[in-house]
C-alpha cells in the first residue's frame, strides 16, 4: 500500500485546480444566498478563501519539460518564504496579509526609461507563457512546477538597459505589516537577488505571475517573482518591487549573509556540494513512496544546453 | 498505582512512534515525507535524553523515587528513536548506499556528530540492565556520564543543520543548561540535596 505506482493513483486523490475554484464559487454563492456578500470570507480555510483568478491566453512553451508536475497542493504549501516565517507551512498559513492590488515597481539604475509602474503596465498579458519547469532548492528538495510568466529579457528590454548594465538586482517588498517574518532580523530585509545580464537575458529566465494556469498565490511569491530554473530556489526571488541596473555586482541576501555557503551564481551544481551537505542527489516533493523519493541532481537542473555557455571557463568550484 | 506506572509510561514514550507510523501508512507525512520523518525521530530523541536528564533532579527537588525508577526505559527509548532515526536516513534518504554513507559520515561535520552520538548511546543501552550495573559498580556511574556528551552532541547536530532560524536549537540548549545547572552540587535545592543518588 506503501510503493504507489502512478497508474494506481485514482483520478479521485488528485484535486485539479478547477474542482477547487468550483468549490469556491460554490462557498460564495451559498454566501450570496444568505445575503452575506459583504462578509469577508475570513472563516474560510486559506486555500478557499484566497483569491483563485484564471489567467486568460496562456500561451504553451517549448521549453517547458514533459515531465510529472508536483500537485497544487505540495508546490502551495511547501515554500521557503521567511517574510511569512521560516516553516515551510508558514507562507501558506501567513501570507494572506500580503495585499498584491495595487502592486507598484520601480524600475532605475543603469536604463534610459527608468521609472514607477502598476504591474498592470508592466507584465504585458497578451505575451503570457506556460513554463513547466523543474525547481532545485538548495536545501536539496525538488519540484516540477507549471509557471506562467512573459520573458524576462523581454520584460527589462523595454527599459533600454545602457552599456554600464552589467548585473539587474531585484528587491522583495520590505513591510513587516504585509510580511510579519520580517519583524524577526532572522536574514536582513528586504530581501535582494541579482544576476548577470546575460543571465536575466537567457530565453529560460522568466518574470511569473502565475502558477497552474492561475494568478500566482501569495505564498508563491505574488504578484510576480522571478524564476531562473537553472539555479538554486533562493535566486528566484519573490513579490519584487525595484529592479536596478548595476554597473557592480548586487549583494544579494544569501551569499552576504553566508558567502560560504551561498554563492552569487548559485547555479545548480552537483559536483559542488554545500559545506554541510551533499547536492549530489534530491529529494523529490510528492513522490509517490517513501521507499523512492530520491533521484540524482543533474548539473544546471538539467538545463546545460541553454546556459552552460554562459559560464564557460569559469571555475564552478569558485564561483558557485 | 505504582504497579501500572512502568507499562503506562511505556505507551506514553511509544506513542510519537505510532503516531509516525500510523501517518506513514495514512500517508500523512506532508510534502516531503522523509525529511518529516527524520526531524520527528531526531526531535523525539533529543526530548527523550533531556527527560532521562530530568529525572535526577525532579527526585531531589520531590524526594520521589519514581523517577529514578523510570529513567532507564526513558534512556531506552531515546536510543530506540536514535536508532529509527539513523535507520530512515540510512535506509530512506540514503537508500542504503554505503559509500554515500561514508562520505557523509566522514564529511558532514553535523552527520558526524550524529553518528558519534548514535555511537556513544551504545554502550549506555549495553550496560543498562542490572547485571552490567552490578558487574561495573562505581564504573558504571562514570560510564553514564558520557549521556551529558551525547545530549551536547545532539543539540550541536541540530544547531548545524539550521539554516537560519536558531529558535528550535536553542530551546533545546536551554533546557539542557538548566538541568546541567541543577547538577551542580550545594548550589541548588541543598535541601534534598543530601539524598545521595547516582547523577
Amino acid at each position: 500500500m506503501l510503493i504507489k505506482k502512478p497508474s494506481d493513483i485514482k483520478p479521485s486523490e488528485i484535486t485539479p485546480p478547477e474542482h477547487y475554484a468550483q468549490r469556491r464559487k460554490f462557498i460564495q454563492a451559498g454566501l450570496g444566498l444568505a445575503g452575506a456578500a459583504a462578509v469577508p470570507a475570513l472563516w474560510l480555510p486559506n486555500d478557499v478563501a484566497a483569491a483563485r483568478e484564471k489567467l486568460k491566453g496562456v500561451k504553451p512553451s517549448a521549453f517547458s519539460t514533459k515531465e510529472k508536475t508536483t500537485s497544487y497542493k505540495d508546490v502551495t504549501t511547501y515554500n521557503n518564504f521567511y517574510e511569512f516565517g521560516t516553516s515551510k507551512s508558514d507562507p501558506a498559513k501567513n501570507a494572506h496579509t500580503l495585499t498584491t492590488k495595487p502592486w507598484t515597481v520601480t524600475v532605475e539604475g543603469e536604463v534610459n526609461k527608468p521609472g514607477t509602474f502598476n504591474l498592470e503596465d508592466f507584465i504585458n498579458a497578451s505575451a503570457l507563457e506556460e513554463r513547466i519547469y523543474r525547481f532545485r532548492c538548495v536545501e536539496a528538495w525538488s519540484m516540477v512546477v507549471p509557471w506562467v510568466g512573459i520573458s524576462l529579457k523581454q520584460m527589462l528590454s523595454r527599459f533600454e538597459p545602457n552599456s554600464k548594465a552589467k548585473y539587474v538586482e531585484f528587491t522583495t517588498l520590505y513591510d513587516p505589516k504585509q510580511m510579519p517574518g520580517q519583524k524577526r532580523r532572522v536574514l536582513t530585509w528586504p530581501y535582494v537577488e541579482g544576476l548577470r545580464i546575460d543571465e536575466a537575458m537567457n530565453p529560460l529566465s522568466i518574470m511569473a505571475v502565475g502558477l497552474y494556469g492561475e494568478v500566482l498565490p501569495n505564498q508563491n511569491g505574488a504578484p510576480l517573482r522571478l524564476i531562473v530554473p537553472w539555479k538554486y530556489g533562493f535566486k528566484n526571488i519573490k513579490s519584487i518591487v525595484k529592479i536596478r541596473f548595476t554597473e557592480t555586482m548586487p549583494r544579494s541576501t544569501w551569499a552576504t549573509l553566508a558567502p560560504n555557503e551561498y554563492g552569487f551564481y548559485a547555479n545548480v551544481n552537483p559536483l559542488v556540494d554545500h559545506p554541510r551537505w551533499s547536492q549530489a542527489r534530491e529529494r523529490i516533493i510528492g513522490s509517490d513512496s517513501i521507499f523512492r523519493s530520491r533521484k540524482k541532481t543533474i548539473v544546471y537542473n538539467g538545463y546545460a544546453e541553454q546556459v552552460a555557455h554562459m559560464y564557460s571557463g569559469m571555475n564552478l568550484r569558485k564561483y558557485f | 498505582m505504582r504497579r501500572f506506572l512502568k507499562p503506562l509510561l511505556f505507551l506514553i514514550l511509544l506513542l510519537p512512534f505510532a503516531w509516525l507510523l500510523y501517518a506513514v501508512f495514512t500517508e500523512n507525512l506532508g510534502a516531503n515525507p522523509v525529511e518529516y520523518l527524520l526531524h520527528e525521530l531526531g526531535a523525539w530523541s533529543l526530548r527523550f535524553i533531556l527527560l532521562t536528564l530530568l529525572m535526577t533532579p525532579l527526585r531531589r527537588f520531590s524526594g520521589w523515587s519514581w523517577p529514578l525508577k523510570v529513567r532507564r526505559m526513558i534512556g531506552l527509548f531515546a536510543f530506540f528513536y536514535v536508532c529509527l532515526h539513523l535507520l530512515v536516513y540510512a535506509g530512506l534518504d540514503l537508500e542504503f548506499n554505503w559509500p554515500f554513507l561514508t562520505e557523509d559520515v566522514l564529511e558532514r561535520p553535523y552527520i558526524t556528530i550524529g553518528f558519534l552520538a548514535w555511537l556513544l548511546l551504545i554502550p549506555l543501552a549495553v550496560t543498562s540492565n542490572r547485571v552490567m550495573i552490578r558487574k561495573l559498580g562505581k564504573r558504571w556511574k562514570s560510564l553514564h556520564k558520557l549521556v551529558y556528551l551525547v545530549a551536547s552532541l545532539g543539540i550541536i547536530h541540530f544547531f548545524w543543520l539550521v539554516k537560519k532560524d536558531l529558535r528550535e536549537p536553542l530551546i533545546y540548549l536551554a533546557i539542557f543548561i538548566v538541568l546541567m545547572l541543577f547538577r551542580i552540587p550545594g548550589k541548588w535545592f541543598s535541601r534534598t540535596n543530601k539524598v545521595s543518588v547516582p547523577s
